[in-house]
């Protein structure tokens, strides 16, 4: 592989940009530990800071669109030509995931898309791919994670919910490819059967001597090598590590400075699982300093290792803020499934989904797609046939148009007891849209006592409702307001 | 030239089963139990009746779909019924379509029937609903509660209120309709309570608490109609009460669709103020404050009452709060509301609303409503909604002396 100077960075194949998102949530650790510590007292030690944890609403798909909506918008003008969406915990096992994910951040349909998992390394080795394979057309690299940990298990305190995502193709890059290596190898240092909601792990000092040490080790020597670049020279390494100090080890094995060791966010977020390396090498591209080598691990069934070179471009986009403490332990088990509430018999309701209906309303669903009329301009939701402004009624003058980036306020609003919601009250309103359209819709991640007549809003992509009996979800977009912190 | 239908039409008898968590009787028991009442009271037999309309809103809750469950339940001689609705309107419908037809000359004697039979669903409230394959999908989970909510919100903001003092004047809006139902021996809720009651119930939808809601109940309730030749030649010593007016208005998707500048501001029901404009004007109302005697509006939470109140002229723009206060619209206000006790406390029987509130009209003009008799009432007015602020029907009928 060449490598490349940072003069010839600017208009190259390289890391466009890179993105994190963390739900809203944020468990405070030491509210597991209160419940667990009757039984598990040593989880004492991982009971520092919060973990994210997903609303009843979000998934692994609305995680990634989140990724995917914030990526797009720092790239006005990126049209990606291949969606690659990444998890471990996919909700669909057979329906595209990237397919709803790509819909919902506005990629076109001739894009290519997949879905890739099975292993904490699944986004690195796409990273890779699309790295060393330039090809026509912006690559958007989703990855989420939901991973539902065993209560009182180590994975219960160390796992976050998440997402993160990167865009490689021709442009202003970012980080340019230096080197790449991969290694296989059926080391299960944990596992997770198809259709199993916990993980099962082995001895944690075999993983860390004979995994870590030996297997990531070597993989990262050898993208080292590759490069021809000394481990003195890494300026970050970024590899995530569900056990405490590992990467601190491999950093002295490989003889990497111990200042070039990325932090791992585990006060902050947690382990994203799949997502985690791309997370952390988004932190670490706006830490690093043009010129600055990055290697970047990650490890599962085998390692896969990258080193990139980081340009002089800045980093577009944001950051996640800080999130909302929350202290209920019970809420956590409750969103993740684990515990089955008394809801009463309005949620027996059937949500079964006519899939017929789903498909000619995609655009209203995926894109959130109301009617822009041709005749004077209206925009409406949902897009029909007459246009609503009593001044107009121009029949078939409708062009589609999506209202799931613009900006709009609360008309009137409810938080509702009666109404069953995984997270009551069940919050809803009329929302009045900047430049036209009026939607009565669900409010998502807001406080009681928050929502108040011209609430500034923005749109998210959520899960509307769960078909526990056929096994399906469907999705639709829900009003957050905007807020400067999180 | 339409001529419409004021004072072509006359009331022959009306019946009212109890209301109330009927768990002694099905929706068959309920309308015998009104029609009996309503054919005593007419003088009529279920032979003599030559169509029949009948108005239930959730069929699924044990009536089913056609009208076959009324000729059944009355034994009707085979003749035609026809099943009507329109959300929480539907009482209403049904009076329409029979009073029409009797405006047609198509028949003399009909019957306009509305039941309902809720308390089978094993929960408080509503019954759980799908709104429709395509509308679920993106319309909200939401309940009625939650749905009527939203205009207390936008009222404030749109008058400048202190939600406080809107919340107040809705507490003395429940503890006058349960007062009123305390007088009355067929209503659901008959407990009286205060202000503070009110204001220390449990929320169900911000702001409304428990005390904001109508009860949720069975019933039925129905109308014999005829001409007013046949009405006087039957009951030569009964004054004459004939309908002076019957209009329907339907959102058509403006109010949730629509945010330009001639946009819904959801402070109010805009079809109320419709529907209500046309029956001033088929009834001959140019004054609604003085010539309406009563009112009988759909107040299925207290701030949808404070609203109608604006909405049908019965209160100037934004004082409906001090109206309320002043008791305006207590029994011995200068405009009774709910002198039965509303919807919040009679109860509400889907389909059978509309007609309850004609049903204590007529006793009112008749003298015959008891300890809560008004002293003078030549004309009333009902006001009956279905569906949500946004997106709903409403039906207005002002019903009268022969003359008045």
């Amino acid at each position: 592989m060449t490598t490349l100077s940072d003069r010839d960075a600017a208009r190259t194949h390289g890391v466009l940009a890179t993105t994190r998102y963390l739900p809203r949530l944020r468990l405070e650790r030491s509210a597991v530990l209160a419940q667990h510590q009757w039984m598990a007292p040593g989880l004492r030690g991982l009971a520092k800071g919060r973990r994210s944890i997903a609303a009843w609403d979000e998934d692994v798909v609305t995680m990634a669109v989140e990724a995917g909506r914030q990526l797009v918008r720092a790239l006005p003008g990126c049209s990606p030509a291949a969606v690659t969406l990444a998890s471990t915990s996919l909700p669909f096992a057979d329906r595209q995931n990237a397919a709803i994910a790509a819909a919902a951040v506005g990629v076109p349909a001739d894009a290519a898309t997949r879905d890739v998992g099975s292993s904490a390394r699944a986004a690195l080795g796409e990273l890779i791919a699309a790295l060393r394979q330039p090809a026509a057309g912006a690559h958007l690299l989703l990855v989420a994670e939901r991973r539902v940990a065993r209560p009182a298990s180590t994975q219960e305190m160390i796992f976050g919910d998440g997402a993160a995502g990167a865009v490689v193709g021709q442009g202003d890059a970012l980080a340019t490819h230096v080197a790449s290596a991969t290694s296989h190898a059926d080391f299960v240092d944990h596992f997770r059967e198809a259709g199993h909601l916990h993980d099962y792990g082995w001895e944690e000092r075999w993983v860390r001597d004979e995994g870590y040490l030996k297997l990531a080790t070597a993989a990262l020597a050898r993208c080292l090598a590759e490069g021809g670049v000394a481990a003195a020279d890494i300026a970050h390494f970024v590899m995530p590590a569900p056990l405490p100090r590992v990467n601190e080890a491999v950093a002295r094995k490989l003889g990497v400075p111990p200042s070039a060791v990325a932090g791992t966010a585990h006060e902050d977020g947690g382990d994203l699982g799949s997502a985690q390396s791309l997370a952390m090498l988004d932190s670490t591209l706006r830490a690093a300093a043009p010129g600055a080598l990055i290697l970047v691990g990650a490890f599962g069934s085998g390692c896969d290792a990258l080193l990139l070179r980081r340009t002089g471009v800045p980093c577009p986009g944001g950051v996640p803020g800080a999130g909302k403490a929350e202290t209920s332990y019970m809420k956590y088990l409750s969103f993740s499934g684990q515990i089955d509430l008394e809801w009463g018999m309005r949620a027996e309701m059937d949500n079964k989904t006519a899939l017929t209906a789903a498909w000619r309303e995609h655009g209203r669903m995926a894109r959130f797609e109301g009617g822009r009329c041709g005749a004077c301009g209206t925009v409406q939701f949902p897009k029909t046939g007459v246009c609503v402004n009593p001044g107009c009624r121009a029949a078939g003058t409708q062009q589609a148009v999506s209202l799931a980036d613009m900006p709009a306020r609360v008309l009137s609003h409810t938080s509702d007891f009666l109404a069953y919601t995984p997270h009551p009250p069940f919050q809803f309103g009329h929302v009045d849209f900047e430049g036209g359209g009026r939607v009565l819709m669900e409010f998502a991640d807001t406080d009681v006592g928050e929502l108040q007549v011209g609430l500034p809003l923005r749109m998210v992509y959520r899960v509307k409702e769960y078909d526990r009996h056929r096994g399906f979800r469907r999705y639709f977009w829900k009003a957050t307001p905007v807020r400067g912190n999180d | 030239m339409a001529s419409g239908i004021r004072d072509k039409v006359a009331i022959l008898g009306m019946g009212c089963s109890r209301f109330g968590e009927r768990w002694d009787t099905d929706a068959d028991g309920l309308m015998l139990e009104a029609f009996s009442e309503a054919a005593a009271d007419a003088g009529v037999q279920a032979s003599q009746l030559q169509a029949a309309w009948l108005g239930v809103c959730l069929e699924e809750n044990n009536i089913g779909k056609t009208a076959g469950p009324l000729a059944n339940a009355l034994r009707l001689p085979r003749i035609a019924a026809t099943r009507v609705e329109n959300a929480c309107a539907t009482g209403t419908e049904a009076l329409r379509g029979a009073a029409y037809a009797v405006a047609a000359g198509a028949y003399d004697i009909v019957l306009a029937m509305g039941v309902e039979k809720l308390k089978d669903t094993g929960y408080g409230g509503l019954p759980v609903r799908t709104r429709g394959v395509a509308n679920d999908l993106w319309l909200p989970n939401s309940t009625a509660p939650g749905a009527f909510a939203q205009l207390a919100s936008a009222y404030a903001a749109r008058h400048r209120v202190d939600t406080k003092d809107l919340k107040r004047a809705m507490a003395r809006i429940s503890v006058k309709s349960h007062a009123n139902a305390a007088l009355n021996p067929k209503a659901h809720l008959r407990n009286t309570i205060t202000e503070e009651d009110v204001l220390k119930a449990a929320t169900i939808a911000a702001p409304l608490g428990l005390y904001d809601c109508c009860g949720v109940s069975d019933g039925a309730a129905c109308a014999i109609l005829t001409t007013p030749e046949i009405a006087r030649a039957m009951h030569p010593d009964r004054e004459v009460v004939t309908i002076k007016a019957l209009e329907v208005s339907v959102s058509n998707g403006e109010e949730q669709s629509f945010s330009g500048p001639t946009a819904w501001d959801g402070a109010g029901i805009r079809t109320a103020r419709e529907a209500g404009a046309r029956a001033y004007a088929a009834a001959g109302v140019t004054e609604p404050r003085r010539q309406i005697h009563m009112a009988e509006v759909h107040d299925c939470f207290s701030i949808t009452e404070a609203v109608l109140m604006e909405d049908l002229g019965f209160a100037a723009e934004g004082r409906v709060i001090h109206e309320v206060l002043e008791g305006t619209f207590d029994r011995g206000g200068a405009l009774p509301v709910q002198p039965d006790g509303g919807l919040k406390c009679f109860g509400h029987p889907i389909g059978a609303s509309g007609l309850r509130m004609v049903y204590e009209i007529w006793l009112q003009l008749h003298g015959r409503a008891g300890a809560r008799q008004l002293a003078h009432v030549d004309r009333g007015l009902t006001h009956n909604l279905g569906g949500h602020p946004h997106q709903n029907v409403c039906a207005v009928s002002i019903v009268g002396r022969l003359g008045a």
